[in-house]
């Protein structure tokens, strides 16, 4: 069905200034029903089981169950996502568990300067772009002539 | 007419889709635009965080040349595309993006994406262009970046905004059209000069899930042909759209193999062990000079391994049990290191998967797949539309100023509409930019843009009559449904319209069963291919009698008119060329031969907005001197 909500753990982010799975999800799939103030997946069969949702939900409350056409059921794969690290939980149709954690970033969320700290310049109509030739590690930019 | 609002948004430059080609034209642009007292405005259908085909994330950089360090130049680049591409690229576009691209993955770093590095500090390769990644969020980073650009040079991003068509007054862009996907909004963005980055293709061809893992296709389903329409209905000429590109994955989940190919050094063999890169070695030959180079053509390598499924050999397999095997038998002796390096592999393996096709995971885990003990299985997927990568469609731009070549008409990647500019999926015959080459390509072409705007650029002129045509056109298929919907108990079958869930599927068997999808084993003809278009009459006098009940489905009617045209334009093409040069991606039957001597060009096409015709044609092919 790929991605998929949980009743219980739904609380359609009502204290958030909005639903977080309905403004993350890349295809447009997530909704909250205003009524019952649970969020759904309005079109399973256009799920990429990204885990867009999966990742930002504040209360866990989504998981995948993995496509029917060819994913038999009983297993899961897990994440939970910091803002250093992500961890993965991969349970097994048979039981079995692997864990992995991987880093998601190296520097704080919001911090990134487009210019990277490079020099910069101001010449329009050379081929240098802005942080060039700086951010290439070179004295200029490579050219044939 | 539905009650929709119109909101018009002035900008100097408008960029259309924030995947990476976009958020690099973005975060290039507003450096340039604040220095001149310029607005950019960035348009998203989704949210900028997790859109574009890396929305999931990457496992790796596939594209770094190394220059810095002496590991590589431009001009190896430009031969390994050569060689790719079957002889067919844009040589001075692969050479202007290999030689900024190290620029882009160095920003990268400072922005916080972990590159791997070894003991020394040097990035670990994955192999000759590739860099290993922790990159769960590389779109999040990269977004961040340009979102920290426009908002320092006083721009704006809009989010949900789709946009549908472009706006065009003799050969000039002045803007273009969409609506919001939240709440009824026109909107109306009129700009000096524009930006198309929107993406490749998925879902033209039908994919091999059908049911409710339809949308597991290996790129992105949201990856509508957006480009290629804007471009097409803009008047652009466009390139390579018969270059289409089929990867081979993990069967189903499409997960990658880079890592078992890679690292663990895994062969792919036949259900009857036979190694098919080995034994139809011989096949090679007559893909001359192309098939004899070093690394083999993507196509040739997914061909060889097609014959064998053509011959009743598959299932075809990645020996996952073997590489492991082989790797104990290196460490026999060192029962400790073997454990090591296992529990590192498994890790890096896993991870690929993880960051980019969470499903394969699903799918091993659901399977209980041990890959020590047992090899798993692999496939061709269904075609693409992805000239970043293996593929090659998209605009014909204008080159680099400072290459002496025939392909120069105006500013750098200025399609041939005067203002209009195409990066990553959306510009052509520059195969092999992935993420960080698309990248480099955006910032290239908002420098470009910029430039444009400063020197050239002129107030756009809309009548508002064509606006409000525009209006009508877009917002159709809701008049159509609202005026129809309750003469039928059930509102989905009615005589006076189709659904988007019922087209898209209408594209699709056309596409498959004549184009050379994967039930026809990816073979087409002359005769299957003029059946097709005999079929795409009734297709696209049928797309204006699309219905939506909501926005959701004006969405998905839109993506299907894009998509529509991507398929136009690639039988078109494949028509027109009448030879086999890319085995692997798809096979002309009825001219099964590779002809250097009247098809070693470029096949090109333009639609002409003024009188709704398509013509065809060639262009030469300029290659690097001494290269």
């Amino acid at each position: 069905m790929p991605s998929y909500v949980i009743t219980e753990k739904c609380d359609g982010c009502k204290g958030q200034d909005k639903t977080a799975c309905m403004y993350i999800c890349p295809n447009d799939l997530m909704v909250l029903d205003k009524e019952k103030m649970k969020a759904y997946n309005r079109d399973p069969a256009m799920c990429w089981e990204c885990q867009c949702c999966v990742k930002i939900c504040p209360q866990q409350a989504m998981d995948v169950r993995g496509y029917a056409d060819f994913i038999p059921l009983g297993a899961s794969v897990v994440p939970m996502r910091g803002s250093q690290d992500i961890m993965w939980t991969v349970k097994f149709r048979d039981g079995s568990i692997k864990r992995f954690k991987f880093p998601i970033r190296t520097t704080e969320e919001g911090t990134a300067d487009p210019l990277g700290g490079y020099p910069a310049h101001d010449d329009l109509k050379s081929e240098a772009l802005a942080t060039e030739p700086a951010s290439l590690g070179l004295d200029a930019v490579p050219t044939r002539k | 007419m539905p009650n929709f609002e119109t909101v018009e948004v002035n900008a100097d430059l408008l960029i259309v889709g924030a995947g990476f080609g976009a958020c690099g034209a973005a975060t290039e642009a507003a450096y340039w635009a604040k220095k001149n007292g310029l607005k950019v405005v960035m348009v998203d259908k989704a949210a900028t965080d997790r859109s574009g085909a890396v929305a999931m994330g990457l496992s790796a950089i596939n594209q770094y040349v190394g220059i810095r360090d002496g590991e590589n130049t431009a001009e190896d680049y430009v031969r390994y595309v050569r060689q790719d591409l079957m002889g067919i690229s844009r040589e001075d576009l692969v050479y202007n993006i290999a030689r900024h691209v190290d620029s882009t993955v160095h920003l990268f770093e400072k922005w916080g994406l972990k590159i791997w590095t070894d003991e020394e500090g040097k990035y670990v390769h994955e192999g000759r262009w590739q860099l290993m990644i922790n990159g769960e969020s590389y779109k999040i980073i990269i977004a961040e970046a340009a979102k920290n650009a426009l908002a320092d040079a006083g721009g704006e991003l809009y989010e949900r905004v789709f946009i549908c068509e472009p706006i065009v007054e003799n050969n000039k862009i002045m803007g273009a059209v969409g609506f919001s996907t939240r709440e009824n909004k026109f909107y109306v963005f009129k700009a000096k000069a524009t930006i198309i980055g929107a993406g490749g293709a998925v879902h033209v061809f039908r994919p091999r899930s059908v049911g409710e893992g339809f949308g597991r296709s290996w790129y992105p389903p949201f990856n509508t042909g957006s480009s290629a329409y804007f471009t097409i209905r803009a008047g652009a000429e466009m390139t390579c759209q018969e270059v289409r590109f089929i990867p081979v994955r993990f069967k189903d989940a499409y997960g990658p193999v880079g890592a078992w190919f890679l690292l663990f050094k895994s062969r792919a063999v036949s259900a009857g062990g036979g190694e098919y890169m080995a034994v139809r070695k011989d096949e090679l030959n007559n893909w001359a000079p192309y098939g004899l180079a070093k690394p083999i053509p993507a196509n040739l390598r997914n061909y060889l391994g097609m014959l064998d499924v053509d011959s009743g050999l598959g299932p075809l397999y990645m020996e996952t049990q073997e590489a492991i095997g082989k790797l104990a038998e290196a460490y026999k002796d060192d029962p400790k290191a073997f454990k090591k390096k296992m529990k590192e592999l498994e890790a890096e393996a896993w991870e690929d998967f993880l960051d980019m096709t969470i499903s394969q995971a699903h799918l091993w885990a659901a399977q209980n797949i041990k890959p020590e003990e047992k090899h798993s299985e692999i496939a061709a997927c269904e075609p693409y539309f992805i000239g970043s990568h293996s593929g090659a469609s998209g605009a014909w731009v204008s080159g680099p100023e400072d290459l002496d070549t025939p392909y120069k008409w105006g500013y750098v990647n200025m399609t041939t509409v005067d203002g209009l500019f195409a990066v990553g999926d959306a510009s052509g015959a520059s195969s092999h930019k992935f993420s960080s080459g698309s990248h480099a390509e955006g910032r290239i072409a908002g420098k470009s843009a910029i430039k444009y705007i400063v020197e050239k650029g002129q107030e756009p002129k809309v009548d508002s009559a064509k606006v409000e045509a525009l209006k009508k056109r877009v917002l159709a298929p809701l008049d159509l449904y609202e005026k129809h919907c309750n003469e039928t108990t059930a509102p989905e079958i009615n005589a006076n319209y189709i659904l988007p869930q019922q087209f898209i599927h209408r594209l699709q068997k056309i596409m498959d069963e004549y184009a050379g999808g994967v039930t026809s084993a990816f073979k087409t003809s002359k005769a299957l291919l003029d059946r097709a278009t005999e079929l795409f009459v009734y297709l696209k006098e049928d797309s204006a009698k699309m219905g939506a009940k909501d926005l959701y489905q004006l969405e998905r009617c839109w993506e299907n008119m894009h998509r529509m045209w991507q398929g136009e334009a690639h039988v078109r093409t494949m028509l027109f060329r009448e030879e086999t040069r890319w085995p692997g991606y798809y096979f002309r039957a009825d001219k099964p031969k590779m002809d250097e001597k009247n098809w070693c060009c470029f096949a090109n096409c333009r639609w002409d907005p003024a009188k709704s015709e398509w013509s065809m044609f060639k262009r030469d092919v300029w290659t690097m001197p001494g290269v």
